[in-house]
């Protein structure tokens, strides 16, 4: 018995504290409403954008046919969300907006967190002219307003998603080089940095196996409310006519369409305005409710 | 293998110096702050040597010079013989197998992401000393000699007390089979009941490795029990110099005098105020002995000539102080 119990005690040391993790992380973020709503409205958009062109009512509708005989027809039973005035099911066309949405949101904020979070980093853990350029040229991306320069941009490189794309990760990135850089130059000071170098940790280990690990729960909780951020400015560039163009069954540009029609015909701007205001409350929320989970002082306290 | 000659010491610093600058600000032009003024270290193997002074003095940056962890502004360093002033960063980290450092705050020197078990696999990994089994065999075996149950291979920091934590980085230094450890106020952030415990343990692991340390504290106590030899530094200088008994027992330096008086001790009332005032600002030091403006015993002459560190009793023991050195100070006496 006495030789088998530090086995036991071992193994159930490692799987105890694994699952002890994943229930404290599930309990707090359950623990409020506002996360748990969040995390719903999330896997709702997430569940809509993977499955949307198999269960859409009116599949045609998706490309933009041209159905005059039930031209902007109010919510029914036939059509929940009403139709639009060349005919088509709002419904459909708002659900297959989600995955264009969702990919353009993550779309963005992956490749601004890729070019903002190594730049901010190597910022953080160097010094002199390397750190001195690389912030100065944040600081003035940071010092336009983002969704104006966005505008400019897209105005030169000619309308289109792609485009709005490019345009907003190009005003979106500086945000992460501060983050990244605030958090490497606080964590470079910590002990442990140093005792990596005493045992001879290369700075590029040192980078990889420690600033950066230490540095991700703000930029994770940063990266979930610009989903959200970032769909929200699609949408704006879709609502000026600089995004998606118009049978492409986007939110922003839906709506743009639908102003013309407000307010006797409302359901046509309410319930794409419905979906980005759900979808981007959503992200924010589930931002939220990450942040308590990923600050260590939650755990301890 | 190249083994040292035998009589080489381990570790031998000359003039070791290092200056910081202020920054300019708008009120001020740039200074610059002497945090280690030209100190010399000698550690032979299997030694221990003490470095003790008030916060501020110089101790941890002295210990990073010597460590080859801050550039160094003057001097040079020998370690088992080889000249390391110059060596490469990465002619270094292979050299750091052989010297550690343990940290004054133990939380603070364990990354908190990692596990017990990456936090001491990870020397060990980086040296490409052992993987896969062998790397978790020799960890568990690491665990075993610092006194920590095999079970904690897969907790984090946090779950550990301060004791623990440091019996962690102990085992993390010992990884590497160092022969020199610099230890920075090891036990300074633990309670009290817990530095005993470490100090014991640490004791005992020297003698049983062989090991040489660098003890750095700021707790003369603390020093007595684990360091043969003691050097008293005062404001980026070593100030006195010699053997923990001597040093403790007969010191001559008004400093190191001043230093042991404050030691609150059972049956005095309060503290003897043997060093009045603060220590003064490094970026301005007086001039002449630095120490001078708090001495009970200045003469003219420490107003102007910094004294050397000349041997005052006996071939071992030496001080820089020119009263001390010219006729002795009188004896301490116990109670004042």
């Amino acid at each position: 018995m006495a030789d088998v119990l530090p086995v036991e005690a071992a193994s159930a040391g490692v799987s105890g504290g694994r699952g002890r993790k994943w229930r404290l992380a599930a309990w707090l973020l359950g623990r409020s409403f506002s996360s748990r709503l969040g995390l719903a409205l999330v896997v709702l958009v997430v569940g809509l954008a993977l499955a949307g062109p198999w269960i859409v009512p009116y599949p045609d509708d998706v490309a933009g046919a041209v159905n005059l005989a039930r031209k902007l027809q109010p919510p029914s039973a036939a059509h929940w969300f009403g139709t639009d005035e060349v005919g088509n099911d709002i419904l459909t066309r708002v659900i297959v907006g989600a995955r264009l949405s969702l990919l353009v949101g993550i779309g963005i904020m992956l490749a601004a967190a890729g070019i903002g979070v190594p730049l901010g980093i190597l910022a953080g853990m160097s010094s002199g002219r390397l750190r001195e350029t690389i912030m100065r040229l944040t600081d003035m991306f940071l010092s336009v307003p983002g969704l104006v320069l966005a505008i400019a941009i897209v105005a030169a490189l000619g309308p289109g998603i792609g485009n709005a794309m490019v345009a907003l990760v190009l005003v979106w990135w500086p945000g992460y080089v501060r983050l990244a850089e605030a958090k490497a130059l606080s964590i470079r000071e910590e002990p442990y940095i140093e005792a990596a170098r005493v045992a001879g940790a290369s700075r590029l280990r040192i980078l990889w196996r420690h600033v950066l690990p230490n540095s991700l729960s703000p930029l994770i909780v940063k990266m979930s409310m610009d989903i959200g951020q970032a769909i929200l400015a699609v949408a704006s560039l879709g609502f000026i006519g600089l995004g998606a163009k118009p049978p492409t069954p986007e939110w922003g540009a839906m709506i743009a369409i639908a102003r013309g029609y407000l307010p006797e015909w409302w359901w046509y701007a309410l319930f794409p305005g419905l979906a980005i205001y759900l979808s981007v409350l959503g992200f924010n929320l589930l931002g939220d409710g990450l942040r308590d989970i990923l600050d260590p002082r939650s755990h301890r306290g | 293998m190249t083994a040292p000659l035998p009589e080489a010491p381990l570790l031998e610093a000359r003039g070791l110096a290092k200056t910081y600058l202020t920054p300019r600000t708008a009120f001020r032009p740039p200074g610059r702050v002497a945090a280690v003024a030209g100190v010399d270290v000698t550690l032979e193997a299997g030694a221990s040597l003490g470095l003790v002074g008030e916060s501020g003095c110089g101790k941890s940056t002295l210990a990073r010079l010597l460590l080859r962890l801050v550039p160094l502004s003057g001097g040079s360093i020998r370690f088992a013989g080889q000249d390391i002033t110059d060596l490469s960063e990465r002619a270094m980290r292979r050299l750091r197998r052989r010297m550690q450092l343990i940290h004054q705050n133990p939380s603070a020197a364990l990354d908190p992401r990692l596990t017990v078990m990456s936090a001491v696999a990870e020397p060990l990994r980086i040296q490409g000393i052992a993987r896969g089994r062998a790397l978790h065999d020799r960890v568990a075996a690491l665990l075993a000699e610092v006194g920590l149950p095999g079970d904690f291979l897969h907790r984090h920091p946090h779950e550990l007390s301060g004791g623990q934590k440091q019996r962690v980085c102990i085992a993390r230094a010992l990884a590497l089979e160092p022969q020199l450890v610099v230890l920075d106020e090891p036990t300074s952030a633990l309670d009290v009941s817990v530095q005993a415990q470490i100090l014991d343990f640490l004791g005992a692991l020297r003698r049983q490795r062989g090991l040489s340390y660098l003890f750095i504290s700021h707790n003369l106590a603390v020093v007595r029990q684990v360091c043969e030899r003691v050097a008293v530094m005062y404001l980026g200088r070593i100030v006195e110099e010699g053997p923990a008994a001597e040093v403790l027992e007969r010191p001559q330096h008004p400093y190191t005098r001043a230093l042991l008086a404050s030691v609150p001790r059972l049956g005095v009332a309060g503290v003897a105020a043997a060093a009045p005032g603060d220590p003064p600002n490094p970026a301005d030091p007086p001039p002449g002995c630095a120490f001078h403006p708090r001495c009970l015993v200045a003469e003219p002459a420490c107003r102007t000539t910094a004294p050397a560190l000349n041997f005052a009793r006996g071939e071992d023991h030496r001080v820089a102080c020119h009263v001390a050195a010219r006729r002795g100070l009188p004896e301490m006496t116990e109670t004042t």
